[in-house]
């Protein structure tokens, strides 16, 4: 399956989604946040971001697959207290990479 | 770091009984043991305590630490015979579904030895073609390939001939016609060498060759086989097509040293010669059987009625029935241990690995009211589940990031260790097999919060609710049957028991109508049926066949169980949803959020007075450990249509699922895009309570999260008081009344 790239109506200029997200990770969004997840989650495996949990249940650190088969590879100096915090991390990184702009927001 | 690794065998045992552990400990000299009784999950920090308790007995120690191997991949081997070696001339041939061709040399059929560079060898070249080697031990080798790569998923008729009087060697590669229009000739080939093949004077072997190495194979090939020969002279092309039928002609008789036919004993690890020479032999690793021969037609898709086309083995580079293990140290578990999930905690170098396994009560006897049902046929179905990280569409459906910790990534470490139902082969086809005899990285009560970790939720309940229980297992159930329950009045199952074999699904049936209780505290559960291998203890076959919720979906005509010749697939699909045994049935699941139920006007029914006893709140469960609510991963509702009894009552449904919670597709005949439980109202868990015709009664949570809603608040809340409730009127004998009986 290929998850289709960003539809019309959905680009850097949705500080909507991103507020939308933040404000609850996890849960019920709206249509177009829902779209705007479905393609950055369906990105291929590889060099997909993961979490490492580095303390049962407490600690998370961000990590990237590589390989076949894909393991995750620590980015070390990013460690999060909350799955939450992890999201909005990536949800960041992946605007970037698919709108060409850094996400920049009260 | 240290890798440790281990299983035990067997993984239930009553007092008495002794179980051994197997262990792989890598960097490490020694690797420490302790047996701890597991009583609660290493859960969140908003989760009640991990209770992780060492047991004294004397197997807790330090133990020298070694490397075990697993040999993965499936063969088949016919032992050595002077009718093998004995070949100057021969022709080797079958018919073969290749799945992966060009990727490497892979082994047909033959006695090729790699490591003297022996024998005579029919394979796929590194190219995809077919290939003929021979060699003579000493140098010599002949190689004649076709040039033609194999199409994968294609039928070929293949042979190699070669006549030790003229030194020709040829090669036939013909396409079966088949319904597609794809471009494909026959290759005939053929050369002249001096070499004759010699030292090939051991097994004969299929899908793989004999190598170097600790278990002396390799060369492991993807994809079917049927109907090989061996002939000891050099068949024309007309013979050879000849040979390819289901018999052996007359004509040939003399000629054939051996006509291998896979369809016969389907059920087991013999493959049959039908030749006169009886050369037999076994398969090894769990090959699929039971797989669609290069005849079959479509009018049948029950091999027990159609085994002549049912001809074909597929092998895979990544088949394992077990590891095979020697055994490190044992466990004779003490008379007085009482009935509880226990592991063995292995501990090297900053690795730990846990090894579950269960105490039952003393055989023929419980010492308790309640039985815990751990459901070791889920999380075996579940062992490894390598997808479950790598998937390309995990993040899509679990609407989260996929998080992994150090056991998790033990498994892409190690492809040794096999793979669950829920992966496909290295060739894209599904696992349809998968054993508890090899260590399971997702077996544990730490880490991921599912099935047996999850499950440990509600041990914790049930421990704290004074309550006495006995622990029996799936595996428990198959074999002793209905007898098993009869000890018992209260059943209460984990949060996931998806899986079922027949045996199980009758022994749960006859205890409830001769008034068993049934607390079925999960989601998704009695969904698939399985099949317990008749004599290989531990191992397991699913079908993904049609309709259902699926990791892989199997191809058409291989529906049915090879172990018992069974349909496999969904219960509902065979006259028994889950929904006729405990009132609700699989409906939806998401991974995001979990949600809340409310509780609806049937709740205030005096027949269910006892169960909201205390407990005055609309909203239950809008909390836990298992994200936030109790209502949530999987889900199973109400059906009447599906067996729900029409006097159950649904005390309570959740709503307000996420995105994430998609209708199962058995429930979406029309793709409709209504779909999610942000949209369809059908999207919810139901929580249901109905009396059985015994005086017995049965009561369903419907959802996965339940489990974690437990202990919230140090178990002071609603859904707590509301199962505790429940578990105190099961245990009580007064038998339930069935409303309208009497009428
Ligand atoms: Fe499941």
């Amino acid at each position: 399956m290929t998850v289709r790239q960003l539809p019309p109506g959905i680009d850097a200029t949705r500080l909507d989604l991103a507020r939308e997200f933040r404000a609850r990770p996890f849960g019920a969004h709206s249509g177009d946040l829902q779209h705007l997840l479905n393609v950055m989650r369906g990105l291929p495996i590889a060099n997909k971001h993961v979490l490492v949990m580095t303390e049962p249940h407490r600690q998370w650190t961000l990590a990237e697959m590589t390989g076949q088969p894909p393991l995750p590879r620590l980015l070390s100096n990013q460690v999060f207290h909350s799955l939450e915090e992890a999201e909005w991390h990536v949800f960041k990184l992946r605007w970037r990479e698919l709108t060409g702009a850094p996400l920049e927001i009260d | 770091m240290a890798d440790v690794m281990a299983y035990c065998d067997p993984q239930s045992a009553a007092p008495g009984e002794t179980i051994r552990f197997m262990v792989s400990c890598v960097g490490a000299a020694e690797y420490r043991a302790e047996i701890v009784r597991l009583r609660s999950p290493q859960g969140p920090p908003d989760a009640p305590p991990f209770r992780e308790e060492v047991v004294e007995t004397v197997a807790n120690g330090s133990y020298p630490g070694r490397r075990q191997e697993i040999q993965i991949g499936s063969w088949a081997r016919v032992p050595a015979s002077p009718l093998f070696n004995g070949l100057d001339s021969f022709t080797l041939q079958a018919m073969v579904w290749p799945t992966t061709p060009g990727r490497g040399r892979q082994a047909l059929l033959g006695t090729w030895s790699a490591p003297v560079a022996g024998g005579v060898g029919l394979g796929l070249g590194p190219d995809g073609d077919l290939e003929v080697r021979l060699g003579d031990g000493a140098g010599g080798i002949a190689t004649l390939a076709s040039g033609q790569p194999l199409q994968s998923r294609r039928w070929y008729l293949v042979a190699a001939s070669f006549d030790a009087g003229t030194g020709r060697l040829a090669l036939l590669q013909r396409p079966l016609a088949d319904k597609t229009f794809h471009a494909h000739r026959t290759v005939v080939t053929d050369m002249e060498t001096g070499v004759r093949p010699a030292a090939g004077d051991g097994p004969f072997l299929f899908a793989a060759w004999r190598d170097d190495g600790p278990f002396g194979i390799g060369g492991f090939y993807n994809g079917k086989i049927d109907r090989p020969r061996l002939a000891g002279r050099a068949l024309t092309p007309a013979e050879i097509e000849a040979l390819a039928g289901d018999a052996i002609p007359a004509a040939l008789a003399d000629a054939v040293v051996a006509a291998w036919d896979f369809s016969r004993d389907i059920g087991g690890e013999t493959i049959r010669d039908l030749s006169a020479n009886r050369l037999d032999g076994e398969t090894v690793n769990m090959p699929a059987r039971a797989m669609t021969g290069c005849n079959w037609d479509g009018s049948e898709h029950d091999w027990t009625r159609a085994p002549g086309q049912y001809g074909a083995i597929h092998f895979h580079d990544d088949d394992l029935d077990d590891a095979r293990w020697e055994a490190d140290f044992s466990l004779t578990v003490p008379e007085d241990w009482p009935s509880g999930c226990y592991a063995a905690r292995l501990r090297a170098d900053g690795a730990e690995f846990h090894v579950p396994f269960f105490v039952r009560a003393p055989r023929g006897r419980a010492t308790a009211d309640v039985a815990y049902l751990a459901a070791t046929a889920t999380y075996t179905v579940y062992t490894n589940n390598l997808a479950r990280f790598t998937g390309d569409h995990v993040e899509l459906y679990q609407g989260r990031l996929t998080v992994m910790d150090e056991t998790d990534m033990l498994l892409p470490r190690h492809p040794e260790l096999g793979l669950s139902t829920y992966d496909r082969h290295s060739d894209g086809s599904g696992v349809c097999y998968s054993t508890r005899l090899r260590p399971a990285t997702n077996v544990r009560p730490t880490g991921r919060l599912w099935n047996y970790c999850a499950d440990l939720f509600i041990v914790d309940w049930l421990d704290r609710s004074g309550v006495g229980y006995d622990v029996i297992t799936d595996e428990d159930l198959h074999r002793d049957g209905q007898e098993l329950l009869d000890r018992y009045r209260v059943v209460v199952t984990g949060s996931h028991p998806e899986y079922d074999s027949k045996a199980m699904l009758d022994a749960l049936d006859g205890w409830l109508r001769g008034g068993g209780r049934l607390m079925y505290l999960g989601g998704n559960g009695f969904y698939w049926r399985i099949a317990y291998h008749p004599r290989k203890p531990g191992l397991i076959e699913v079908r993904r066949s049609e309709g259902g919720l699926r990791a892989w979906i199997a191809e058409v005509g291989e529906y049915h169980h090879s172990f018992t010749g069974e349909y496999g697939g969904l219960w509902r699909r065979q006259n028994r949803a889950p929904n006729a045994l405990c009132g609700v049935g699989f409906i939806s699941q998401g991974f995001d959020a979990s949600s809340h139920y409310r509780r609806t006007a049937a709740s205030h029914d005096p027949r269910v007075a006892f169960m909201f006893a205390g407990i005055e709140d609309e909203i239950l469960g809008d909390f836990g450990a298992l994200q936030g609510g109790a209502s949530g991963l999987e889900l199973d509702c109400y059906d009447e249509k599906l067996g729900s009894p029409p006097h159950a009552l649904i005390v309570a449904a959740s709503e307000a699922h996420s995105n994430t919670y998609m209708l199962v597709p058995e429930e979406v005949a029309i793709p409709h895009g209504a779909s999610d439980g942000v949209q369809n109202a059908g999207i919810r868990a139901d929580m249901v309570f109905f009396e059985t015709p015994g005086g017995g009664a049965v009561f369903s949570t419907g959802s996965i999260a339940y489990a974690g809603s437990l202990g919230h608040d140090d178990f002071d809340n609603n859904i707590a008081r509301l199962t505790s409730n429940v578990l105190k009127r099961f245990v009580d004998a007064t038998p339930f009344e069935l409303p309208g009986a009497a009428s």
